[in-house]
């Protein structure tokens, strides 16, 4: 800077000027406020509104939930605590735990084999649910029904070891003859099984002990929140193979395999489960050779299954639909028939495109399985509405339990739909 | 081949696949397990307690069943039936014999194709009411709201009686006893209606009991009996019989505390020592073993036992014994003759 | 599928009916269609033979019989003398009743939730985004006691508008809100009170005369005539002018309290409320997200064009991206109906007197007809299924031959 300048211009700034803040109206929490609640007079208008209604709403629940009890054995006596003050009763669920999620016949003293059967139910499905595990592990998925079934029916263990048995021996002879013919491999391997099952049913039978390792619970002792994930972990997994079928079927060109898989799946797909339930339970009897007869665990899975498998066999049908028609000429121009065709190149990118929608009916299928209280099962509302509300103890407790059954499956599927939604994401990235 | 693949399938599936054919007794006996249809909680008729074992009249008769059949009183399956599946759970195999306070009707004996096999509980219906409510008939009760369970006869009863004294009224079906219960605690009825053994044994679970009024009307008969399929009559006679050595024994002074004692020989009364099989061979013509009435005693006690622990006076339902009572006390319970 | 193996000449194998693609498909179809029909004639006579050893016939004349049996609300006469039939048509009418009342409702709640999902306001879409995520997650079933339960619990018996000072009191005089139900008022329709239901018509129809006048000035001339006020105007005036003019013709009916409950007026029972706003809240959650994806579907770039063409975020909304949107939303809307009316089945949790209570309940519980009357029941559902996608597939149809 030179002598001259400095006496022509009285001031000469020679520093910067710090940057001023902004005004408090564009700043920090206010500018987002502005920007995001009040940015015009109706969505002011409606940010006063939301915030009265969660005022109202942590107004009902807050005190309830500080106020809560958890340490009374009945109801009476909970209310004496809370000498009319607003207050949840949650000695229910303190009591009643047990019940609510094993039922009230399940032996207490063998609850721990339905929760490792719950532990490593994640350990099965991780290796399904997320692709970039090592493809090794899906030997635990696929040990994992027969684990999970010695766990929780206990019994002889040799009834799960020859079920298990018996898939072994049918896949290995389908991997010895589907080379000749996928046709002859399948029958084979059916024909093995059967002929594994039926000799494993009579050593079972002969050899049995009186007292197995695990003592065995027979299935009506199921209930409470274990039924309602036995129930939907079944069916979901048995109602995904016949839906691949149902949908195969209904796009076949064999018109009468096509006409039996539309019937199906418009039928059942037209009638609400309830009225599937109540078959099980009132109708099916009639309908089995006489003197049959089996559990009433086993028809409702058998009912749910089919109600799935429609659902999914449509889910199943839209990712066939969304493969662009080069696959299936692909296909048929390296000279593959049907089956190889089907199932080297055509499902594996069906399934993987169909599997959110896929998802969204699991949530559906265990948000449904809680259907069967009304046919006086005792799943987790079951025993709700039945054995714990009707007490001496505990009539007239309702929030609660209500709560805490809306919360166990809230958990549950919200995790569900969390995973469905990053699947997406992870798919959407990939070729189509 | 066929049939054992169907079996290995059900094994897999976690299933127990019994088979139920003519013979209810040898099939009862093969499976070593009795199937008995309660109902999903009435207590003191049949509820499970805290610890999930099941209690109450009913389940008494089914224990008593057990132990004459199969000499063990817990070797029970208990099937929980509501109004809608009692029926059809009978019909199909499902269960062995129905004890859940079905009321002896005409249709459901002959249409219905099952075998009422003697009243256990002689019962009619009534109604409950809160005391604040001022009401002291039942033909007071113009234009209220009445809670009824569905499928039951008490339904078509209570229809029959309003039309019948031209009063109108406003039901609230519902399935299930609790779920009555807490209808009528909410006051979403002004009156709950079913048997009065019923609703004694809801108004023992109130908080406050004092405060509901059984009002004086019975409006129907409800002859309450245990039932079998139609047609399989030996072993509708065992569970008929059972049931007959259970009263007869009150009658016959033969209780769960002096039975070891007149069981351990022939003493001087023949009616005791052909019921408890120290005289002839009441047992084997049954097709049961000699000492099946003594076992089925042993379960619980005679009739009169089972009634006081379960519904009696001194319990918390409350229920005189009324018409429940033997012949030779003014009652209507009238075993026929052990010969 | 297409061979070009040659003609067999040497005469026909049997071994050809697996590996000969020409007839390979025949083979499998007459194989599925023996196993299909020996599965079929297994059941059949399985049934037959268990009918005749239960001693039962098949037959529909339990329909003709007495019902025996009351309903709480009906739609059409009925009593405990009419027949089972009737009890049915009761429960269907009482399931189409609370079928069409949910969808109307859900598809308030879920366009309301879905659009407000999208706004920029954050505690509103967070706000619509918990109740979404809420209601999808839990079972209908538990929304459908929790909610029972609060109607029951909650509100006052009658008993408590009893009194000098009575614990509860009735909406503006009007409407009582009771643990048995809602009672409002019914009209009484009086000599005259046709003319005055004759004028409201009018009125509407003026009301809509007004509206293509408006539009006409609009297209024509540019200018925006007001639409609403005039409209109320329209509607409202002429029709409370004749009302006074005619001296009340149409009273109301107030429910009062006498006896037990509330006599007169129209009762709305709990039941049928309770299931009512679980369904649609219920099926609203997933009519919210329909929505939003429809919203979301519709390119930014049309937004994008509605502002630059001036106009305010509303019409933006409500002229552009809905319209577009709509055809996206359409088909799993329908699908959402449909799920209603199937979940319309559990009102038998709450005693409200559909037809899977009257037919499939009381009536199989009373006559032991379960077989017949659990297949009449799905062939209702059937029914309805079937005619509500049959429509579906036409809408679908139209629409796709509009995108061309």
């Amino acid at each position: 800077m030179s002598d001259t300048h400095a006496q022509s211009v009285a001031f000469v700034r020679d520093t910067e000027i710090p940057a001023s803040p902004p005004p408090v109206a564009q700043t920090g929490a206010v500018r987002w406020m502005r920007e995001n609640l009040f940015s015009t007079w109706v969505n002011a208008l409606l940010t006063v509104a939301a915030l009265y209604a969660i005022y109202l709403i942590g107004v009902a629940i807050l005190p309830w939930l500080i106020n809560g009890v958890w340490t009374t054995p009945s109801l009476t006596a909970c209310r004496e605590v809370l000498q009319g003050k607003v207050g949840g009763c949650f000695s229910v669920l303190t009591e009643r735990w047990n019940q609510l999620l094993f039922g009230f016949t399940y032996p207490s003293d063998q609850y721990w084999r339905p929760g490792i059967a719950f532990l490593l139910l994640f350990a099965a499905a991780a290796p399904v649910m997320f692709f970039k595990l090592p493809r090794k592990l899906l030997i635990i998925t696929a040990l994992y029904p027969f684990v999970a079934y010695y766990l929780i029916w206990g019994g002889t263990i040799l009834t799960p070891v020859f079920a298990l048995l018996g898939f072994v021996a049918g896949y290995a002879a389908y991997a010895r003859l589907v080379k000749g013919s996928f046709a002859l491999g399948i029958f084979a391997a059916v024909a093995v099984a059967a002929l594994t099952w039926w000799i494993g049913g009579m050593i079972t039978d002969a050899v049995a002990p009186a007292q197995p390792w695990l003592e065995e619970v027979p299935s009506r002792d199921m209930g409470g929140f274990m039924l309602n994930m036995i129930l939907g972990v079944t069916c979901l997994s048995l109602s995904i193979p016949l839906g691949i079928l149902l949908a195969l079927g209904r796009q076949s060109n064999l018109p009468l395999i096509k006409a039996v898989c539309v019937v199906f799946i418009e039928f059942i797909r037209g009638v609400p489960l309830i009225t599937l339930l109540f078959v099980a339970n009132v109708v099916l009897a009639y309908f089995l050779p006489p003197g049959t007869s089996f559990d009433l665990i086993l028809r409702v899975i058998i009912m749910i299954t089919l109600f799935a498998s429609a659902y999914i066999a449509e889910v199943i049908r839209g990712g066939l639909a969304a493969l662009p028609k080069g696959q299936y000429e692909a296909g048929d121009s390296l000279g593959l028939d049907y089956p190889q065709a089907m199932r080297l190149i055509i499902l594996p990118q069906a399934l993987k495109i169909s599997i959110p929608g896929i998802v969204n009916i699991a949530v559906g299928l265990f948000k449904d399985t809680t259907l069967v209280s009304v046919i006086s099962m005792f799943d987790l509302v079951g025993m709700i509405r039945g054995p714990i509300l009707a007490s001496a103890e505990w009539n007239g407790v309702y929030w609660e339990l209500f709560g805490f059954a809306a919360l166990l499956f809230f958990v549950v599927c919200y995790g569900i739909s969390k995973y469905s939604q990053w699947l997406e994401r992870q798919l959407s990235t990939g070729h189509r | 081949m066929k049939k054992s693949v169907f079996v290995g399938v059900l094994a897999l599936a976690g299933a127990s696949a019994g088979v139920a054919a003519a013979g209810t007794l040898d099939d009862v006996k093969a499976r070593g397990t009795l199937n008995c249809g309660v109902v999903t909680g009435l207590v003191g008729f049949g509820a499970p307690d805290a610890n999930g074992e099941w209690q109450g009249f009913d389940v008494a008769m089914c224990r008593a069943l057990a132990a004459a059949v199969l000499g063990d009183p817990t070797a029970i399956q208990f099937v929980p039936t509501t109004g809608k599946t009692r029926f059809t759970a009978l019909s199909s195999g499902e269960i062995d014999v129905l004890a859940r306070n079905t009321t002896w009707t005409f249709s459901r004996d002959v249409d219905l194709k099952f075998d009422f096999i003697g009243v256990n509980y002689y019962d009619g219906q009534g109604f409950m009411v809160p005391k604040e409510l001022g009401v002291t008939s039942a033909k007071d009760l113009n234009g209220a709201t009445i809670c009824v369970q569905t499928g039951t006869t008490t339904e078509l009863n209570l229809a029959d009686y309003f039309r019948k004294n031209n009063i109108s009224y406003d039901p609230v079906p519902i399935e299930t006893n609790a779920e009555g219960q807490q209808q009528y605690l909410a006051g979403a009825c002004d009156a709950y209606t079913t048997d009065m053994s019923g609703l004694a044994s809801n108004r023992a679970t109130f908080e406050s009991p004092g405060d509901h009024v059984l009002l004086p009307e019975i409006i129907s008969k409800e002859p309450l009996s245990p039932l079998v399929r139609h047609g399989d009559n030996e072993w509708a006679d065992v569970v008929r019989w059972t049931l007959n050595a259970l009263i007869a024994a009150e009658e016959a002074g033969i209780t769960s505390a002096n039975i070891g004692e007149l069981s351990a020989q022939a003493g001087d009364a023949p009616e005791i020592n052909r019921i408890l099989g120290t005289e002839g061979n009441l047992g084997e013509q049954l097709g049961l073993s000699a000492d099946w009435a003594k076992n089925a005693i042993m379960a619980g006690g005679n009739y009169g036992e089972i009634f006081e622990k379960n519904i009696g006076e001194a319990s918390p339902i409350g229920l005189a014994r009324g018409l429940n009572a033997q012949w030779t006390d003014g009652g209507l319970l009238y075993a026929p003759p052990f010969r | 599928m297409t061979t070009y193996t040659d003609p067999e000449k040497g005469g026909f194998h049997v071994s050809q009916l697996l590996s000969d693609t020409r007839y390979r498909a025949i083979t499998f179809q007459v194989i599925v269609f023996i196993l299909l029909s020996l599965v079929l004639w297994r059941l059949g006579s399985n049934l037959v033979t268990n009918l005749r050893t239960a001693g039962l016939t098949f037959s529909f004349g339990f329909l003709a019989d007495t019902a025996g049996y009351d309903v709480g609300q009906t739609l059409i006469p009925y009593s405990s003398q009419s027949s089972n039939w009737q009890a049915a048509k009761v429960g269907i009418l009482n399931t189409l009743l609370v079928a069409v009342l949910g969808c109307i409702t859900a598809t308030i709640f879920g366009v309301t939730a879905g659009v407000l999902r999208l706004s920029k306001n954050w505690i509103v879409s967070r706000l619509m985004a918990a109740y979404v995520e809420a209601f999808r997650n839990v079972p209908v079933l538990i929304w459908i006691l929790i909610i029972y339960a609060i109607m029951t619990v909650s509100l006052p018996a009658p008993s408590a508008f009893r009194g000098e000072t009575p614990d509860s009191t009735m909406l503006a005089g009007l409407f009582a809100f009771t643990n048995r139900g809602i009672y409002i008022p019914a009209p009484i329709w009086n000599a005259g009170s046709g003319i005055v239901a004759g004028v409201f018509v009018l009125s509407i129809a003026a009301v809509f005369a007004y509206r293509a006048y408006a539009k006409k000035q609009l297209f024509d001339s540019g200018r925006l005539l007001p639409m609403g006020w005039p409209s109320l105007l329209i509607l409202f005036v002429p029709t409370i002018a004749a009302f006074f003019l005619l001296g009340r013709p149409v009273g109301l009916d107030i429910p009062a309290l006498r006896g037990f409950n509330f006599a007169g007026g129209i009762k709305i029972g709990a039941p049928l409320i309770a299931l009512w706003f679980a369904l649609s809240i219920y099926t609203g959650a997933f009519i919210a997200e329909n929505v939003r994806a429809g919203i979301q579907a519709v390119s930014q770039g049309q937004t994008e064009a509605a502002a630059a063409l001036g106009l305010r975020p509303g019409r933006i909304m409500s002229l552009v991206i809905l319209p577009q949107a709509m055809r996206v939303i359409i088909p799993p809307l329908i699908s959402q109906y449909l799920n209603l009316t199937k979940n319309s089945s559990l009102a038998i949790a709450v005693g409200y007197a559909d037809i899977t209570a009257t037919l499939g309940g009381i009536t199989l519980n009373q006559t032991g007809r379960a077989i017949e009357c659990v297949l009449l029941l799905m062939l209702f559902y059937l029914a309805i299924s079937l005619t509500i996608s049959g429509l579906m597939n036409i809408y679908n149809n139209s629409v796709r031959l509009k995108e061309r």
